[in-house]
């Protein structure tokens, strides 16, 4: 098995950040038939048809996202990229953004002549120097070649385009956090209703996308969406990038369909395990989602129905694989500390919830926890999920330790202290 | 005696004058150029930032911002500010090794500065090198699939 290369077919190529070599491969070709030859609610209908559901984590149609925004609405409409990587074990936007930013940039093009925007805004997360150096690059380049601006290509379309880096927070890349941070405020989650598609940055109607969803866009207008739609699953359709990491022989960043199994990824495209080790479960689609058994990992494919039946989620594309050598416990614990360290503290079951929860898992790892404890993490998992805060934050913890603890329970039960002298 | 922005600063204060609506927006990207200029933000030069950006905008909303990310510098950091992942793929991966063994290196615990400022070794959450682990991030760059021969030949390469 090998991959399916649409938007990394030209990574590893030198120059491949630059507008030369992009527009050598054909790029902007897209742009240029949206913008000169495509009414706005083609473009929607195009992408509608194309199946394409947001790369960021949460999977949700991207034509419909599109179609929220209302037209009539005499506001400026604005359209945002989410740059801001950051569920842990997810690094394949930072290939797109550092090696391919120009599809990026073209498909946030298509999508602002899609909502009506003239106003676009890249939020790329701090730490990310390099990607931060080649978008800005990117759009200086698209600038010069009258690609953005006023009057691009002659369409009459005006678009104004600008980054903006973000502060090393998590939570941001929460869709009404990330416009929160925009704006300049803390990076709060917002109360929705109102959705971002009725009032977003500024209090005007937004539309916010994943990198990974512009560069397919680019795609999608350029060769049909009937092409796009032939590739993976009836209901998961296109390709997508999937970061591996953890003990395989070759992790990084692979594209393939999606509905391609699991397995395959992990053993052909990567390999197989290091050092022979032994596989003891995997996180499918980035930290927040439930782990796999070794066992369930033989029949999950990647895509969203398969993850469902297994009940857990494609997220972010980061399949973090675990081996025998590596210590469940620890590493959940590792998981929660993150999440009571991103909680933003607005909603008492997620700031009082991920602390409580960190802190419970970090006496059992060092072996002073009871059986108490570990049902103490259980019960009150059971209040920080099902819409009891603003964000998902807190649920996203609950899916990082909750499942781990039920399917490896004898794992933390060895590290109970042997004499519960000190129960909680 | 007091902060004013440096002449790069002070140029890129203008640009983004013109790119938001709104002089809140402002806010982000400013406490990044004072921190380029002297390394931390603290709440003097913060002052600074609101009267430059003006009214509405006063101390309270600056600090708010400031202390909300983790990326500005409240306090100064060493010359060399290296930060290495302690999440889940960079943990498996043994991450660890490398902060137990800078600090064992410059006799000091994870969040400390050496007393001549030159090091800083800070724990941080996912930098996005998952596959690339064991990494650590000094100042800006990523420096990925190390061992720790390799740690010590980057670290004695830094003057």
């Amino acid at each position: 098995m090998t991959e399916t290369k649409i938007l990394t077919k030209y990574r590893g190529e030198k120059d491949s950040h630059t507008i030369a070599h992009y527009k050598s491969k054909g790029g902007y070709e897209a742009a240029k038939k949206a913008l000169t030859s495509m009414t706005s609610d083609q473009l929607i209908d195009e992408i509608k048809k194309s199946g394409l559901r947001g790369r960021g984590g949460a999977g949700f149609p991207t034509g419909m996202k599109w179609s929220f925004i209302d037209k009539k609405n005499p506001k400026p409409k604005y359209l945002v990229c989410n740059a801001d990587e950051g569920e842990p074990g997810t690094f394949k936007d930072r290939i797109l953004l550092e090696e391919l930013p120009h599809q990026m940039v073209e498909g946030m093009i298509i999508a602002a002549k899609a909502i009506d925007a003239h106003h676009a805004y890249i939020y790329i997360r701090g730490e990310y120097t390099l990607s931060i150096e080649r978008v800005q690059a990117a759009v200086d380049e698209a600038y010069a070649a009258g690609l953005l601006g006023k009057n691009i290509l002659g369409s009459g379309y005006d678009l104004e385009m600008a980054l903006y880096q973000g502060a090393g927070a998590y939570i941001c890349g929460e869709e009404t956090a990330l416009i929160n941070s925009l704006e300049g405020r803390r990076g709060h989650p917002r109360l929705k209703p109102p959705f971002p598609a009725v009032a977003g940055l500024y209090g005007c109607p937004t539309v916010v996308n994943n990198v990974e969803t512009f560069s397919a866009v680019t795609h999608i207008i350029q060769n049909g969406s009937e092409w796009y739609a032939k590739m993976g699953t009836a209901k998961s359709t296109g390709t997508r990038l999937f970061s591996v990491s953890g003990p395989v022989k070759k992790p990084g960043v692979y594209e393939i369909t999606l509905g391609t199994p699991l397995m395959v990824l992990i053993n052909e495209l990567c390999g197989g395990m290091k050092d022979g080790k032994t596989l003891r479960g995997i996180i499918p689609g980035g930290s927040s989602v439930p782990i796999l058994t070794a066992k369930e990992c033989e029949t999950a494919n990647m895509d969203f129905e398969s993850m469902a039946d297994h009940k857990t989620m494609l997220g972010s594309g980061a399949v973090i694989v675990l081996s025998e050598d590596n210590d469940i416990v620890e590493s959940t614990f590792r998981l929660a500390e993150f999440y009571a360290h991103e909680s933003c503290g607005q909603c008492t079951p997620c700031r009082e919830g991920t602390h409580w929860v960190a802190g419970l898992l970090h006496k059992i790892k060092d072996g002073h926890g009871s059986q108490k404890d570990l049902d103490l993490i259980l019960s009150l998992t059971v209040n920080m999920e099902g819409g009891t805060t603003i964000c998902p934050l807190a649920d996203a913890c609950v899916g990082a330790v909750r499942p781990t603890i039920q399917k490896f329970r004898s794992e933390f039960e060895s590290r109970l202290q042997k004499e519960n002298k000190h129960v909680a | 005696m007091s902060y004013k922005f440096s002449d790069t600063s002070e140029k890129r204060f203008q640009k983004l004058q013109t790119m938001f609506p709104d002089k809140r927006s402002l806010i982000l990207p400013t406490l990044y150029l004072v921190q380029t200029d002297l390394g931390f933000v603290d709440s003097e030069n913060m002052k600074y930032i609101a009267d430059r950006i003006g009214s509405p905008i006063e101390l309270s909303h600056v600090y708010g911002v400031a202390t909300f990310y983790t990326m500005y510098n409240k306090k100064p950091v060493g010359k060399y500010h290296i930060q290495i992942c302690e999440n889940i793929s960079c943990y498996i991966m043994g991450n660890d090794d490398i902060t137990n063994h800078l600090c064992k290196k410059f006799s000091i615990k994870k969040g400390e500065t050496t007393p001549d400022k030159k090091f800083t070794v800070t724990g941080v959450q996912c930098l996005g090198a998952c596959g690339y682990a064991p990494m650590m991030q000094i100042n800006e760059k990523y420096h990925e699939n190390l061992t720790l021969e390799e740690v010590d030949k980057i670290i004695n390469s830094l003057e």
